[in-house]
């Protein structure tokens, strides 16, 4: 490759080919391009250190005694860790119910969001249709509207059904499609060439089967991602269950976690971020394990727009 | 056959054209009739023509609401891109350990919501928080009240916002590792440096991520709830009333939902005039690759 650059550098500096000045040249340029790497690094790792310092401030100050959060200047360290705050940060709301709570909701949602947007993708991406361009571009126009608009209307509608302090309202709406998920299966099916569906139509499947038995199996990534990010959405969401649910013991662990400094006189920050660090631990084990299809799908619906 | 095709193409959308019209485009039109009116859900709302919309005008809330979230988006939204910009053009510059990295900037993203706000509400105490301490150990001064603060609220928020860059990095670094290296060469071939480089080609091709991630970011902000509700409930004195938290305090603590749709509704407007505006002057900026980046 340097070679061809060379020779097509020679071409363009003409009449000047000189060996030694191109040598020099080619020295610097890669001596530049070592220390742009060197202090590229340099200010990658301060700034991660940064960005991870505030996650690990957070495990130091749930293994800390009361007193010793309270201290100034802090001890980056707690003297001995305190492992019991865990159980006492959890057992003072009920959290292992709240975690049950959110886990049903989250695993209702993200069977409709898979089963439904599988098939609506899948529509939009493959089967031709008078419509289908104007139906697509309403299904991105909705990711427009803020929520703000459409909560309201919808609480006056689930209000009527008689649905509020249940979970249909969060529940529900994730079996008629969501234009997100849609958006982002339909960019996977984009990618898997047409030609498997036309050999499978001439193999007489129909359009349904060509869907399960070939485009499916296929897009277990794009699956996967689209459920990850059904998990992540709906387990970290606060104003839904929020606005819905009433009873205390249907609460899920957002909301029953936003409750925690009202129920306490001053904030107990050691029991505080013992509770806060419990309940996104599943989104965090979720990341590491499956951390390929996260950065996949933030790069399909970011790049791809 | 064709005709087939498009039976199963409506039967296949059905989930969603029901979604639609009983969860979005309904919901739009209800709560626009809503803002004519009266409405508490228990009782039947009553007509009151252009009253909630007048009130708006009058109402000092709506114009702080207004002030505050604007401020913040216009803050926080372009120094979010530039930083996650910044690190993406870091980090692509054959950095090793690039995936450790990329996990590590992108931990901050999967801890959203109430968590993340809780965080945060414990690393800006004024006394014993994380940030002031240090302030205090590399300059030796007091750090600001923050959350406390009418002037430094908004600055911790746009803060505790900068901690979510690695959604953005993400996006940015497959972008730029997708600019054809030939544009590069044929650049330096011409003569161009570094910063020449990087403005002219890269900032060029990867112009309309850049563009999606401003509206997508601006749409965002207009809407931000729980970090102010958590954190501040809109305080110290107004100072953090964002508009998406004033609209749901309308609509689900004071049950004036007449007024909060006119809110609301005011609040679609604004976000589609800036993404048409956004558009409209960022079609000269914008390079759009034929055929590539549209796609």
């Amino acid at each position: 490759m340097s070679g061809a650059q060379a020779t097509r550098r020679g071409l363009a500096l003409g009449s000047r080919p000189r060996r030694s000045r191109r040598l020099s040249f080619w020295r610097s340029r890669r001596t530049m391009e070592a220390v742009m790497r060197v202090a590229a690094t340099l200010i990658v790792i301060a700034c991660s250190a940064i960005i991870i310092a505030p996650a690990l401030w957070m495990v130091s100050t749930s293994l800390k005694t009361r007193p010793e959060t309270i201290i100034f200047p802090p001890r980056l360290l707690p003297e001995a860790p305190q492992w019991g705050n865990y159980p006492e940060a959890l057992t003072f709301l009920p959290f292992a119910r709240y975690f049950r709570n959110t886990a049903t909701i989250v695993l209702v949602v993200m069977l409709g969001d898979v089963l439904s947007n599988s098939v609506i993708a899948y529509a939009f991406a493959r089967l031709r249709a008078p419509g289908r361009e104007l139906l697509f571009t309403l299904v991105l126009s909705t990711m427009m509207v803020p929520y703000q608009v459409l909560m309201i209307p919808q609480y006056v509608l689930f209000h009527r059904l008689g649905w509020i302090d249940t979970y249909k309202p969060l529940t529900v709406p994730a079996w008629f499609g969501s234009a997100f998920l849609i958006f982002l299966l339909r960019q996977f099916y984009r990618a898997i060439p047409q030609e498997m569906d036309d050999a499978a139509r001439i193999d007489g499947c129909g359009y349904i089967s060509t869907l399960v038995r070939i485009l499916l199996p296929l897009s277990k990534p794009a699956i996967s991602c689209a459920a990850i990010f059904s998990f992540t959405y709906n387990w970290n969401d606060f104003l839904a269950p929020l606005i819905y649910i009433n009873s205390q013991d249907k609460l899920t662990v957002a909301v029953g976690l936003s409750y925690f400094t009202h129920r306490y006189g001053a904030t107990p920050w050691n029991l505080l971020m013992a509770a806060s660090i419990t309940t996104v631990m599943p989104c965090v084990l979720l990341f590491f394990f499956a951390q390929k299809y996260f950065i996949q799908g933030i790069v399909i619906s970011g790049v791809k727009g | 056959m064709s005709q087939r095709e498009a039976l199963v193409f409506y039967l296949l959308i059905t989930p969603w054209v029901v979604g639609f019209l009983s969860f979005a485009f309904g919901p739009i039109l209800a709560a626009l009739g809503f803002s004519f009116a009266e409405y508490d859900v228990i009782r039947p709302p009553r007509f009151v023509g252009l009253a909630n919309y007048a009130a708006m005008a009058g109402d000092p809330l709506f114009w702080q609401a207004l002030k505050v979230t604007i401020g913040y988006t216009f803050t926080a939204v372009p120094l979010g891109i530039v930083a996650s910009l910044f690190l993406a053009t870091m980090l692509n510059q054959k950095v090793p350990a690039l995936a450790f990295f990329r996990t590590v900037f992108y931990l901050p993203s999967v801890i959203s919501g109430v968590a993340v706000s809780l965080l945060w509400l414990w690393l800006l105490n004024p006394a014993f928080g994380l940030i002031n301490w240090a302030i205090y150990s590399l300059f030796g001064i007091t750090g600001p009240k923050w959350l406390l603060s009418n002037e430094w609220v908004i600055p911790a928020f746009v803060l505790m916002s900068l901690w979510g860059v690695g959604g953005g990095l993400i996006i940015y670094l497959a972008a730029l590792q997708s600019v054809p290296t030939e544009l590069y060469e044929a650049a330096s071939l011409d003569g161009a440096n570094a910063w020449r480089r990087f403005r002219n080609v890269t900032l060029a091709m990867i112009s309309p991520v850049v563009l999606f991630s401003f509206i997508t970011g601006v749409i965002g902000s207009f809407q931000i709830v729980t970090q102010a509700y958590v954190m501040t409930g809109g305080g110290p004195h107004y100072a953090s009333l964002f508009y998406g938290l004033y609209v749901f305090q309308n609509a689900f603590r004071y049950f004036k939902m007449g007024y909060a749709s006119s809110l609301a509704w005011v609040l679609f407007l604004i976000v589609l005039g800036l993404t048409l505006l956004t558009f409209k002057v960022s079609s000269q900026f914008v390079h759009y690759q034929a055929g590539g980046a549209a796609r």
